[in-house]
């Protein structure tokens, strides 16, 4: 019964070519959502050009750059993940990505403790403190929480949904023939790590 | 064998060693170039970097490099969208 076969087979094949541009359809929201934010940071920066020099000297290069080693990292680790899933070593895939969620929520912990030692100055959004200062660095800082929180908020999402691929890579769902979930959760760490490439420079770097 | 996921390019491990070190350097260097107090330079070269490093995640963490020609032309679409709202918002705000 050839028919009956080729139906079988068709039920069972999945789009991942569909699978994957959904993905990246996903993605262009996503950096549309940023895009506007990016877009508010640099007309307010040209109105008020000093005060975000200033704003921006305010903050740890060094932590910044921790950061950014550590996102980077965890990209590395993300993607090795996948090919060792794909060459079909479960063990290797596992390993590297239980690092890639480490290295998360090391960098989640480093951005607590970054926002910590700003509210401990008094820095925080309608802060009395901060309201005190010029408009420019109000705005400066209400850029800084809002886009590095949004950030923050997918890197957590990131890490949530690396686990339940953890899961799934460990008890085998995820495999050698079959990784299309695994491969989007990188796409989206991917994506999540390119957007910190640009908010550590303008936040953290240009005075 | 018709579950099997066809597009699969392996990228190498050392391949991504490779990108991660190169992501590693221009980190350094836009930290380094940041130092530098000349107003074009400190602002011109972090966004270049950081274009450049985004480049090299996009080619290579996120295979686009070994994609066909249907997600490069989609991605370059929502580029352009992009670099045409920002574009535009500058001509407003810079002509009023």
């Amino acid at each position: 019964m050839p028919d009956a076969d080729i139906d079988i087979a068709v039920e069972n094949e999945k789009d991942y070519t569909g699978s994957k541009i959904g993905m990246w359809l996903f993605l262009f929201t996503e950096m549309l959502l940023f895009g506007g934010m990016f877009l508010l940071y640099s007309v307010y920066r040209s109105i008020h050009p000093q005060d975000f020099h200033n704003g921006a000297s305010e903050l740890s290069i060094m932590i910044g750059t921790v950061n950014t080693i550590i996102l980077i990292t965890s990209s590395l680790t993300m993607a090795i993940s996948i090919s060792a899933t794909q060459k079909g070593s479960r063990n290797l895939s596992t390993i590297f990505l239980a690092l890639t969620i480490i290295l998360g929520l090391l960098f989640l912990a480093n951005k607590c403790f970054e926002w910590g030692d700003k509210f401990h100055h008094g820095i925080y959004p309608n802060s009395a403190e901060l309201l005190k200062d010029s408009s420019g660095k109000v705005l400066f800082y209400g850029l800084y929480f809002v886009m590095t929180g949004l950030h923050g908020l997918h890197v957590l999402v990131g890490v949530i949904l690396l686990s339940v691929m953890l899961i799934l890579v460990i008890n085998g769902k995820n495999n050698r023939k079959d990784y299309i979930k695994l491969e989007n959760s990188g796409l989206y760490w991917h994506f999540v790590d390119i957007i910190w490439i640009f908010i550590f420079p303008l936040f953290y770097l240009i005075t | 064998m018709y579950m099997r996921q066809k597009d699969g390019h392996i990228v190498s491990y050392g391949t991504y060693i490779a990108v991660w070190f190169g992501l590693l350097v221009f980190t350094i260097l836009t930290v380094a170039v940041a130092g530098i107090n000349i107003r074009v330079i400190s602002v011109i070269a972090p966004l270049l970097i950081a274009a450049i490093k985004t480049l090299l995640v996009l080619s290579f963490f996120m295979h686009l490099k070994y994609e066909d020609g249907n997600l490069k032309m989609m991605l370059s679409g929502a580029v352009v969208i992009l670099a045409i709202i920002i574009g535009f918002t500058f001509l407003d705000i810079s002509f009023r």
